[in-house]
């Protein structure tokens, strides 16, 4: 242990600690803006590039950054002294005078970290007037914009994308002034090696990085009378939506989620949940057919888009080994553009499709040439949580007060099984409750695969399933997917089936729900609104789900059928790894 | 050789250096340092081919490369003339010597000729401060360079 003073008050932390661990152990606070530390995860962006975190030390002229400066023993610091506060406030005069100051238009007004850092110091003008930084605004991607004139340099996104999830498609370029982040030779992002995670933009102090926008097109969607308007939310969504309005995190608000869709005027409020229990219908048949013939092994899930264009890219040697499965939100559109459009006795071309997702890859994922049923998308339109949560404050809804509705019938029914697919784990425990009882053709009183929950990176557990031994694994972020198959691809790992989700800690941590600030707790309560979920649900294994058993029986024939292979499989695509 | 036949030829050797690390990390800027020997210029393609024999992403070696102002992505002209614009050169009237090889060559810093004859830059301290103001021809210093010695360097430059 080091002992040192901060501000006349004594502390002990461990070696190695730095300044910023030891006040923020006593509680005294010292402004950041680049510093992110994500523990958990394994995330520390340390660059110290912004030299907000200012202190001085008794001893040492120069100023130190708290976030970057390790402890030594005896050390006397001080955190607020005149000179302190006048040099952050130096440093954020600077970096405002190189920022467009279009907060009030700005897509991140009041939720950027640098508006809040300029309000905590009181600047309320800014002594530097100079030139300016332009790049050209990247809108390439489906999913994400960057418009790197709101940069700060804090290198998060870079630490994010090469880092965890070791996608390596940013880096900082050119030095000095011109020094930016950006891709290989300037590339457009969406033909980049980018898997659209939306990692990078869930940590971005600013809307230098920011989601590709899709609320004004949808109240024009929603206006157009000759368009019936069908909406699904994924699993994740209900577990964070909350936090927009400031209830309790980890308060699941399924209910006042389905009212409020209602009143914003969908014609239908469905859930990607009955979707999710489909997608385990076919994914358990899948697993089931591979094991007994001598299929390819080990299966890996395949609902999670910036998983499945990662493979793409990085393992394109290995194709063959990700299930066929569509994800649930283009199984949903597939049954939705198809069964639900003749049950309604609706022309699917006057169908619209509109998903609420946790996740930017579902932006670019609905986009996918070869998702679509006779030639019409399969998904019409995703918003993010971020941008439902914009739409419902738009339409002067009073969120925390609605009463609590149910989804639609017909697409609207879920099991247990499906609300955990929003947390990293619940894929495959979903999966092996049906394949469980699919197999031993026993009931299956313990549905809880405990050793699979959990944000941490990667998880394996062996499951007895009659004489067979399963060996499973779980990885989440894409730097623990790599690792997992590098393994396998070296022979050094041997699975039946393994779960991959992109996000840290699964969807409910994806790069389109509100954001965290860099509090990882809010992850651990997220998962745990969903396992609650899951354990007050009647019916908690998919294949028990009527409305599932009902579209087999009407329509699909059984799991893995022609039809549910033409509607519900898809094929991958070999990719540049640049 | 054609053309062509040069171009695989450097490939083959850049490959043959790349191969002596074990690091292969590390030897980023040395391999970049040698690829540009060969070469003249670092194009994509080179980059893109260190990427894939260096395991690194080629995000970050476009990184390191826009970094460095030693290293180039466009083609340069077989005499480099370089003026050092370090604070020795400059107070020394490095910014005339530019301005008068500017003129000479119709370029502007930084240009190339359109027969890759001739590239203009200016570099920062090349260390040979008591030869101030200096200019570099290929790997040829002048010192003590005034004005009226430009023709002559041009001049000799050709040969």
């Amino acid at each position: 242990m080091v002992s040192l003073s901060i501000n006349g008050t004594h502390v002990e932390v461990p070696e190695g600690s730095t300044i910023l661990d030891a006040a923020r152990k006593l509680e005294i606070h010292i402004p950041t803006l680049c510093h992110l530390d994500l523990h958990d995860i394994k995330m520390v962006n340390q660059s110290a590039t912004c030299r907000v975190c200012m202190v001085e030390i008794a001893g040492r002229r120069a100023l130190a950054p708290a976030c970057a400066t390790p402890v030594t023993p005896g050390m006397e610091v001080r955190t607020h002294t005149p000179r302190v506060i006048n040099a952050r406030r130096v440093v954020v005069e600077l970096i405002l005078s190189n920022h467009p100051k279009d907060c009030l238009t700005c897509q991140k007004n009041s939720h950027c970290e640098l508006q809040a850092l300029a309000a905590e110091l009181s600047i309320h003008e800014i002594s530097y007037a100079g030139e300016m930084t332009h790049h050209r605004t990247d809108a390439s991607s489906p999913a994400l914009v960057r418009e790197m004139d709101k940069c700060v340099l804090c290198r998060r996104c870079e630490t994010m994308c090469n880092q965890v999830q070791t996608v390596n498609v940013l880096s900082g370029v050119y030095r000095g002034f011109n020094t930016t982040v950006a891709t290989a030779f300037n590339m457009p992002l969406a033909d980049s090696a980018c898997v659209s995670c939306g990692q990078c933009v869930a940590v971005c102090p600013t809307a230098a990085l920011s989601e590709v926008n899709n609320v004004p097109k949808l109240w024009s969607l929603l206006a157009d009378p000759n368009k019936y308007v069908i909406v699904q939310t994924a699993p994740a969504v209900r577990a964070a939506l909350g936090e927009s309005f400031g209830l309790p995190v980890g308060q699941a608000v399924t209910g006042k989620m389905v009212t409020a869709l209602r009143m914003l005027g969908f014609d239908k409020v469905f859930d990607t949940n009955f979707a999710a229990d489909l997608t385990i219908m076919e994914e358990a048949a899948e697993l089931i057919h591979r094991l007994k013939h001598g299929g390819k092994l080990p299966i890996l899930t395949s609902c999670c888009p910036g998983w499945v264009k990662f493979f793409e890219h990085q393992f394109s040697d290995m194709l063959d080994v990700p299930s066929t499965c569509k994800s649930p939100q283009q199984m949903f559109g597939a049954v939705a553009k198809t069964y639900m459009a003749k049950q309604l006795g609706i022309e699917p071309e006057r169908l619209s499709v509109v998903s609420v997702m946790p996740c930017l890859a579902k932006k670019y994922e609905s986009g996918r040439a070869e998702l679509n049923v006779d030639g019409l998308p399969e998904v019409d339109l995703v918003i993010t949580t971020r941008e439902l949560a914009k739409m419902i404050r738009e339409a002067g809804i009073t969120f925390n007060t609605l009463h609590d509705e149910q989804f639609d019938q017909l697409m609207g029914e879920s099991t247990g099984a499906a609300v955990i697919f929003g947390a990293s784990g619940g894929v495959l425990e979903a999966a092996l409750r049906t394949a469980y009882e699919w197999l031993t053709g026993k009931n299956l009183e313990h549905v809880e695969f405990g050793m699979l929950h959990g944000i941490k990176g990667i998880k394996e557990a062996t499951i007895p399933i009659g004489d067979l031994n399963v060996r499973v694994a779980v990885a989440s972020g894409l730097g623990n997917a790599r690792r997992l198959l590098s393994d396998i691809r070296a022979g050094k790992a041997h699975y039946h089936a393994i779960e991959i989700m992109a996000c840290p800690g699964g969807c409910i941590d994806g790069g389109g729900q509100p954001y965290h600030h860099g509090n990882i707790h809010i992850l651990e309560k997220r998962t745990q609104a969903l396992f609650n979920e899951d354990k007050g649900k009647r019916l908690r294994k998919s294949h028990e789900n009527p409305a599932i058993q009902k579209l087999y029986a009407d329509f699909l024939g059984e799991p893995y059928s022609a039809l549910a292979k033409k509607l519900l499989h898809t094929t991958y695509v070999k990719r540049r790894k640049l | 050789m054609s053309p062509k036949e040069l171009r695989a030829d450097g490939f083959k050797t850049l490959e043959q250096f790349i191969k002596q690390f074990e690091d292969k990390e590390s030897a980023l800027i040395k391999v970049l340092y040698e690829a540009q020997h060969i070469f003249g210029y670092l194009s994509k393609e080179v980059m893109l081919f260190i990427a894939d024999k260096l395991e690194v992403p080629a995000s970050k070696i476009y990184g390191v490369v826009t970094f460095y102002s030693y290293f180039t992505t466009e083609p340069k002209g077989r005499c480099q003339i370089k003026v050092c614009m370090g604070t020795a050169c400059f107070v020394r009237g490095a910014d005339q010597l530019s301005r008068q090889l500017e003129n000479q060559l119709k370029l502007k810093m930084g240009e190339t000729s359109d027969d890759l004859k001739y590239s203009l830059d200016s570099l920062r301290c090349v260390g040979a401060c008591g030869l101030a103001p200096v200019v570099l021809v290929n790997d040829k210093v002048y010192g003590k360079v005034e004005v009226d010695d430009i023709s002559k360097i041009i001049q000799d430059s050709e040969v």
